[in-house]
């Protein structure tokens, strides 16, 4: 039996797996986001939520599978999707300010080898406003908070105008002013027709942000709107630990030689 | 001291000159790489790099070598040091690639797979070298030290005199230039996110092996002029100085050239002078000179400490000074509290005679400062027999005391603590609440009149 997977999806993953230096993290993805969503990807530490973006994006290598998005290849559609990646990923102490950080979200746009002109400067100094930084847009970035940081990382995406945004805990150590300003903004964007697919850890504000839940580990466990999927069953099936015995045959696949006690 | 200063420059010739422009240009083609590098934290990559281009560099010569024995190729210099460069970039390339794989592959960390990576690649040049060994003509000392003397007397050719070392290191330079401007943007996003310049389709990777490539080329064009080890003094000092002294990453190229270029005049003063005016001051009159390449390694070392020091931001003399201003500042805030209490408790004109004299007792050199600061400002009056607030001064006193007990009222109400604990944060705090926050405090509070010791709150007079 093959899926079938519309093309209007801003996302369609059709059966993905991704392995680490040979061992399974993420087993046989089958999944096809809504479009205009808001989207949560929920799962415990280890899950693959990480992963399941940075493969799609081909940051890592698959093992297995097919990506599309809106029906067609990354390559084709990359200028239509804006990615932001965990706070902690970069160096904070490098020595460019909130303005050039907003800026990289353009460089695709602007054209390789070429500087950054004003009419950029302004687009980004415009999305710096819409997350509240206008004020901040030249101040070096390791004297901004951890919560202007990640608003920074969102206008930088924001900059982009895509129309699929994949946020990796966007979430992740901010203040209560810069998760309302992030629910804000994630709400403007949807109104604005757009789909967004967020690694989100509180359990308790999914619904109230969220349309749509993705429960992962390891697998796809169960997906589709809040109501619907975000059930206490399905949350026990997510964080009920891990299948044992998928951990077991992703150990063996690593270590194929050493016989497990 | 001046006049042997200058006495010892007055033998300055045209090769002197010439010596200070290659050094200059060997170590600004340097800072270039060396400044990303620093930026992604690859520093030591230079070093490892400065080794593994020895299997390039001899198997280009010997190539090169039959080659001519063939006919194949005139004796040219230029074409020489084009295939010597392109021996460097490709196993400078390729030593970058291997440890790459060596650390996906082996599970190691970046360090130790660099470091199994050029010392065996250095140890296959050492051993070609051996094999072929009359066929090239490598001075172990040169390639360590290099000769900036020497290489500053080779000119170009006959006709142009233009030292052939100042050329290759110009052209060195000039190609770095145009190439860190070219792809300014993408080094930057490349260093700064390299996951989001992988999604914005920019490689990443390839960046990382071009950056290899063109350090390696570097490399080895100052390695005649320089030397392999001062090479990564001036590949890591003058960027990590320049790191010190901005947060603007443009400025921080230009400030890193600069100073590679300062410190190739330095070094070279220095090795003309220091040797007879310093050491044989210290009983080594044996010293008589200095190597130009070693004394630019001294004084690239020396301005980094000076900017240690001196940066204007994350200098150590700013921070020193930052402190004792605060000290001096919060020492000061509490003679006033102290005097505002003693006139509080007691008014002036029954003062005791052992009260009036010591009011404020001078402990430390910083309470000394703090009393000649609010003398100098008019916050108190200083006679031999009595401290006195000013109008002025009362009016700050007065506000400093009002943020203190209004602490004391915050703390009373919002921490389960007995009354002794709450004196010794409010002295803290009461130094860094701005009118605002005292305004906004005593609002929370509605407008309190009395501390918990029952002590008045002075009203805000300062607006």
């Amino acid at each position: 039996m093959t899926a079938i997977h519309p093309s209007t999806s801003p996302l369609s993953i059709h059966d993905m797996t991704v392995a680490y230096q040979g061992r399974p993290v993420l087993w046989d993805i089958d999944y096809d986001s809504p479009a205009g969503k808001l989207v949560a990807i929920v799962g415990p530490n280890g899950a693959g939520k990480s992963t399941l973006i940075k493969a799609v994006l081909e940051l890592i290598p698959r093992t297995d599978g097919d990506i599309r998005f809106f029906g067609k290849t990354y390559q084709q559609q990359r200028s239509r999707i804006g990615y932001v990646p965990q706070r902690t990923s970069v160096d904070w102490d490098f020595p460019v300010n909130a303005l050039d950080v907003v800026a990289m979200g353009l460089y695709r746009q602007i054209g390789w080898f070429r500087p950054v002109s004003k009419r950029y400067r302004q687009q980004a100094l415009a999305a710096l406003e819409r997350v509240g930084l206008a004020e901040f847009a030249g101040r070096q970035i390791s004297e901004l908070s951890g919560g202007q940081q990640q608003r920074v990382f969102l206008a930088r995406a924001l900059v982009q105008n895509a129309d699929l945004y994949l946020m990796d805990e966007p979430f992740a150590g901010v203040d209560a002013a810069t998760e309302r300003a992030i629910v804000e903004l994630l709400r403007e964007l949807r109104s604005a027709g757009k789909t967004a697919l967020v690694v989100h850890h509180d359990l308790q504000t999914v619904a109230e942000y969220f349309d749509e839940v993705l429960l992962l580990n390891m697998r796809l466990v169960a997906s589709g709107p809040v109501e619907q999927a975000f059930t206490t069953e399905n949350l026990r099936r997510t964080y009920g630990g891990k299948l044992a015995l998928l951990d077991q045959v992703g150990h063996r696949m690593r270590h194929p030689n050493v016989i497990l006690p | 001291m001046f006049s042997e200063f200058y006495n010892l420059l007055s033998g300055w010739f045209a090769l002197d000159t010439w010596i200070v422009i290659t050094a200059a240009l060997a170590a600004m083609s340097c800072a270039l790489p060396g400044a990303w590098l620093l930026l992604r934290r690859q520093s030591l990559l230079g070093d490892a790099l400065s080794h593994s281009v020895l299997p390039g560099i001899v198997l280009a010569y010997l190539a090169m070598h039959w080659m001519e024995e063939h006919h194949w190729l005139s004796a040219d210099s230029g074409i020489r040091h084009l295939v010597l460069f392109m021996g460097a970039a490709v196993s400078g390339v390729l030593s970058a690639m291997v440890t790459e794989l060596i650390q996906r592959w082996g599970r190691l960390d970046r360090g130790a797979a660099m470091g199994v990576v050029f010392t065996s690649m250095f140890a296959v040049g050492l051993l070609l070298i051996r094999m072929f060994a009359d066929k090239t003509h490598v001075d172990p000392g040169c390639v360590l030290y290099g000769s900036l003397e020497t290489s500053a007397m080779i000119p170009l050719s006959s006709s142009i005199q233009i030292p052939r070392a100042v050329v290759i290191n110009g052209a060195m330079l000039l190609i770095n230039g145009i190439l860190v401007i070219a792809f300014f943007k993408e080094l930057r996003l490349s260093t700064f996110d390299p996951g989001l310049a992988a999604a914005l389709g920019l490689r990443a990777d390839w960046i990382q092996l071009a950056l290899m490539a063109m350090t390696a080329a570097t490399l080895v064009a100052a390695f005649e002029s320089v030397g392999a080890i001062l090479v990564i003094a001036m590949l890591i000092v003058p960027a990590a100085t320049a790191r010190l002294l901005t947060d603007r990453l443009s400025t921080m190229l230009v400030l890193s050239l600069l100073i590679a270029a300062l410190s190739a005049v330095l070094g070279h003063v220095g090795a003309l002078t220091l040797p007879s005016m310093v050491f044989s001051r210290l009983g080594y009159p044996d010293v008589r000179d200095a190597s130009t390449a070693g004394m630019m390694a001294v004084a690239a070392g020396g301005l980094f400490v000076a900017s240690i020091l001196a940066s204007p931001r994350h200098g150590a003399v700013r921070r020193v000074m930052d402190r004792i201003r605060l000290q001096v500042r919060i020492a000061s805030e509490d003679i006033l509290g102290k005097l505002y209490r003693r006139d509080e408790a007691v008014p002036v004109e029954d003062l005791t005679p052992s009260a009036i004299v010591t009011p404020v007792p001078l402990r430390t050199w910083i309470e000394w400062l703090a009393r000649r600061r609010l003398e100098r400002r008019g916050f108190i009056t200083v006679t031999a027999t009595m401290n006195q607030l000013t109008d002025k001064g009362r009016e700050m006193a007065q506000s400093l005391v009002r943020s203190h007990r209004l602490w004391e009222a915050y703390m009373a109400r919002h921490f389960e603590l007995p009354g002794d604990h709450l004196h010794a944060t409010a002295e803290q705090v009461e130094h860094f609440l701005s009118p605002e926050l005292q305004t906004e405090l005593a609002e929370e509070l509605d407008q309190p009149s009395f501390d918990p010791h029952g002590k008045t709150i002075p009203g805000s007079s300062v607006k």
